[in-house]
């Protein structure tokens, strides 16, 4: 059927003004319907002090801060917890994809045993294994376990000496973020002179040691100059430094060991898409079997790799919200829990923590769809 | 998850744009039973046994506002919730009625659109810690985490407590109690907070029960009681005064037993209370025997704590403030007249 492009102009427009419609009425009605009945609505709320206190926060904090505040609490420890369990769940997840596609059978049923037991699990059970799991393993704070001067762990947390200003800390994430981004650049370049000169430069290791070598020298260069807090015991438990909770370990042992499992299949399955000619070929070619999968087949299978891998990244920041089964106090404990009981606005919060989730989602997708553009230009070039 | 999706459900309800009725009498006694919000499982409160049968002060109000209602106790269907769903359980509409030991507070009644019709427990937030520590009284809990259940008052009494008293502290916010006790019984905080009453429950899901010490002190006034969405006033006035008849029968020393005897005593404020004289019942829109259905079925307030809460339950908790006036409690019935 052939439509002329008013008409199929015409019937967008009038879909579109329709969803319009549909939403105007729908939020006018639930502001009407929660005045008629005495709940109170609006954003004014955000403003009003929170009163509890937040035993996890990476950005200030107090009682007396506000329920806005307490919105960005919870999105940063949910950001702050679901991107170390996905740098982690990415490395666990391809270190079993190698056991799987490994020659050696005792590594093969080592991935195989992992995989079907993790993700056959319910996460949620997982989250409460590992957490019970560290919790019985830890000592009682008097008798706590001392690493190096002043490092102490027990039920706790893990307690570590931690810069006074809290600028330090921008200095070192600022070397790391340096660090990556100068990799990239020398890696380009290097590749750039290997395609030139058909072999490899000399200095072809630096770009990998960059995003660690940055921080590593920050952290050297402040030690002379910044105090440490230290921790130290003070009425029942330590005080002073940074504490890391055990909530925030059983999270990501959690988040990071059941998504790898996932992480795991989609990588094997990838590498088993590409032609298994593509291996012969590179071997007649006399290249290594190590430069073989790194050169030949990982290059063709991202291809493969990237977009179930984005779903999965999504799932484990949504599943990330099974934190607060945990009492890690991520964005649904935080401001869906604690939050809304304090002011009453469901509608309100529930908006604003699904929109949180939603802008998260989209926006990783977005990035990786774009990575995704170019990792496919380079390989059609 | 329960909530969102009970949130969403909400949402939804609000966005269709139905309204509750405003009339949930009438709702009940066409429905022919009585829907009641009550707690996941706290002892002496409300709790479930193997069979499914609901038992706990919180439960009997339950009942004895059905057997006020539709003349039969057992005409209740109730409906665990979480301590964040149990406003919008009610606000919604799923719940006739919320009894679910709930502090009363001005907030609550005044913007959450609802209304609370009542005390039936002077509770108090308290603090239970291990006998091995040594303290005897909240304020030498210095720097102490504190494990307690999300979605209460217990969060903003903690803090407003350490606050005054000028004591550093961690709270470790659990979304349900069972992991609050496991987390505690496990070594991870040094004292868990809530209600006394629920301490005193919690203190035998312990492996040790007799470890622990609940601290005298309490923190907080913890007024547990029912509430009914705001509004609908008839509604309301008949929990209340479901409430009033358990105590006024204790006052009148009317109760489970003494219901027959009762029906022929010469007193007036017996008679009236009976249903024999003047027309308290009609005036609440139900039968005018409905507080001798009250009594018959469920019992007094003093037959329903002790059964429950008191010296012949597990818990084992003294009237103290919850005795009724003339013994020097708090428990005020307003007159029958």
């Amino acid at each position: 059927m052939n439509k002329s492009p008013a008409k199929k102009w015409l019937i967008q427009g009038l879909f579109f003004l329709v969803l319009v419609a549909f939403f105007a009425f729908a939020g006018h009605n639930v502001s009407t319907q929660l005045k008629m009945r005495g709940i109170s609505s609006g954003f004014d709320f955000l403003k009003n002090q929170a009163g509890f206190g937040i035993a996890f926060h990476l950005i200030p904090y107090s009682e007396t801060s506000s329920l806005g505040r307490v919105f960005l609490v919870g999105a940063v420890n949910t950001l702050f917890v679901s991107i170390i369990s996905i740098v982690f769940a990415s490395v666990i997840g391809l270190v079993i994809a190698l056991f799987r596609i490994s020659p050696l059978p005792v590594l093969r049923a080592i991935g195989v045993t992992y995989v079907e037991t993790l993700r056959n699990i319910p996460l949620l059970l997982q989250f409460f294994v590992w957490y019970f799991a560290v919790l019985r393993q830890l000592p009682m704070p008097l008798e706590s376990w001392r690493i190096g001067k002043s490092i102490y762990l027990n039920i706790r947390g893990l307690y570590l000496p931690f810069p006074e200003d809290a600028a330090a800390v921008w200095i070192v994430i600022g070397a790391l973020i340096a660090g990556l981004t100068l990799g990239h650049v020398a890696r380009a370049l290097a590749q750039g002179q290997r395609v030139r000169r058909g072999k490899a430069p000399l200095w072809n290791w630096v770009p990998f040691i960059l995003p660690l070598l940055l921080p590593v020298l920050a952290l050297l260069y402040l030690r002379s100059r910044v105090t440490f807090t230290v921790p130290h015991l003070e009425g029942f438990n330590y005080s002073g430094g940074a504490q890391i909770i055990p909530e925030l370990i059983a999270a990501i042992a959690a988040l990071s060991l059941y998504t790898a499992s996932f992480i795991a299949e989609i990588i094997r399955g990838a590498v088993g898409a590409v032609s298994k000619h593509q291996t012969e070929a590179a071997l007649a070619l006399g290249l290594k079997p190590r430069q073989v999968l790194g050169q030949i087949i990982f290059p063709q299978a991202m291809g493969h790799i990237l977009p179930p891998l984005t779903s999965q990244y999504l799932n484990l920041i949504k599943n990330s919200s099974l934190a607060a089964a945990i009492a890690f106090p991520e964005l649904v404990l935080l401001f869906a829990g604690t939050s809304l009981n304090v002011s009453g606005q469901a509608v309100e919060i529930m908006m604003m923590t699904l929109g949180f989730y939603l802008v998260v989602s989209l926006c990783l997708s977005a990035l990786i769809n774009l990575y995704q553009a170019r990792v496919l230009s380079y390989e059609r070039r | 998850m329960k909530t969102l999706g009970l949130s969403l459900c909400a949402l939804a309800t609000v966005c269709a744009g139905t309204s509750v009725r405003a009339d949930t009498l009438a709702d009940v006694k066409q429905r022919g039973y009585l829907k009641c919000g009550v707690s996941q499982g706290l002892p002496g409160f409300s709790t479930a046994d193997k069979e499914g049968h609901w038992f706990g002060i919180d439960v009997d109000l339950c009942r004895a506002i059905a057997a006020a209602v539709l003349g039969d106790q057992s005409k209740v269907k109730y409906t665990p919730l979480s301590a964040k769903e149990r406003f919008t359980a009610l606000q919604s509409g799923e719940i006739d009625v919320l009894s679910r030991n709930t502090s009363y507070t001005l907030q609550r009644d005044a913007s959450m659109g609802i209304d609370f019709a009542g005390v039936i427990y002077y509770d108090g937030q308290g603090f239970m810690v291990h006998k091995k520590l040594g303290v005897t009284s909240a304020a030498q809990l210095i720097n102490a985490s504190i494990c307690i259940n999300l979605g209460t008052t217990t969060e903003l009494n903690v803090a407003d407590f350490f606050r005054s008293q000028k004591i550093k502290y961690k709270l470790v916010t659990f979304e349900k109690n069972d992991e609050v006790v496991a987390a505690y019984d496990a070594g991870r905080c040094d004292a868990m907070s809530s209600d006394q009453s629920g301490l005193y429950a919690d203190r035998t899901k312990l492996k040790h029960p007799e470890d622990h010490v609940v601290l005298p002190e309490k923190i907080s006034k913890e007024p547990l009681g029912p509430a009914v969405r705001h509004g609908d006033n008839r509604w309301g006035d008949i929990v209340r005064w479901t409430l009033f008849t358990m105590l006024e029968g204790e006052e009148l020393e009317v109760g489970m037993n003494t219901v027959e005897a009762a029906q022929k005593s010469e007193k007036p404020a017996v008679r009236r209370i009976m249903g024999a004289e003047g027309e308290l019942g009609k005036n609440l829109g139900l039968a005018p025997d409905f507080a001798r259905k009250i009594l018959s079925q469920v019992g007094n307030y003093g037959e329903v704590f002790e059964r429950n809460l008191g010296q012949s339950s597990p818990l084992k908790i003294d009237r103290g403030v919850n005795n009724l006036w003339l013994k020097g409690g708090l428990h005020y019935a307003m007159p029958f007249r």
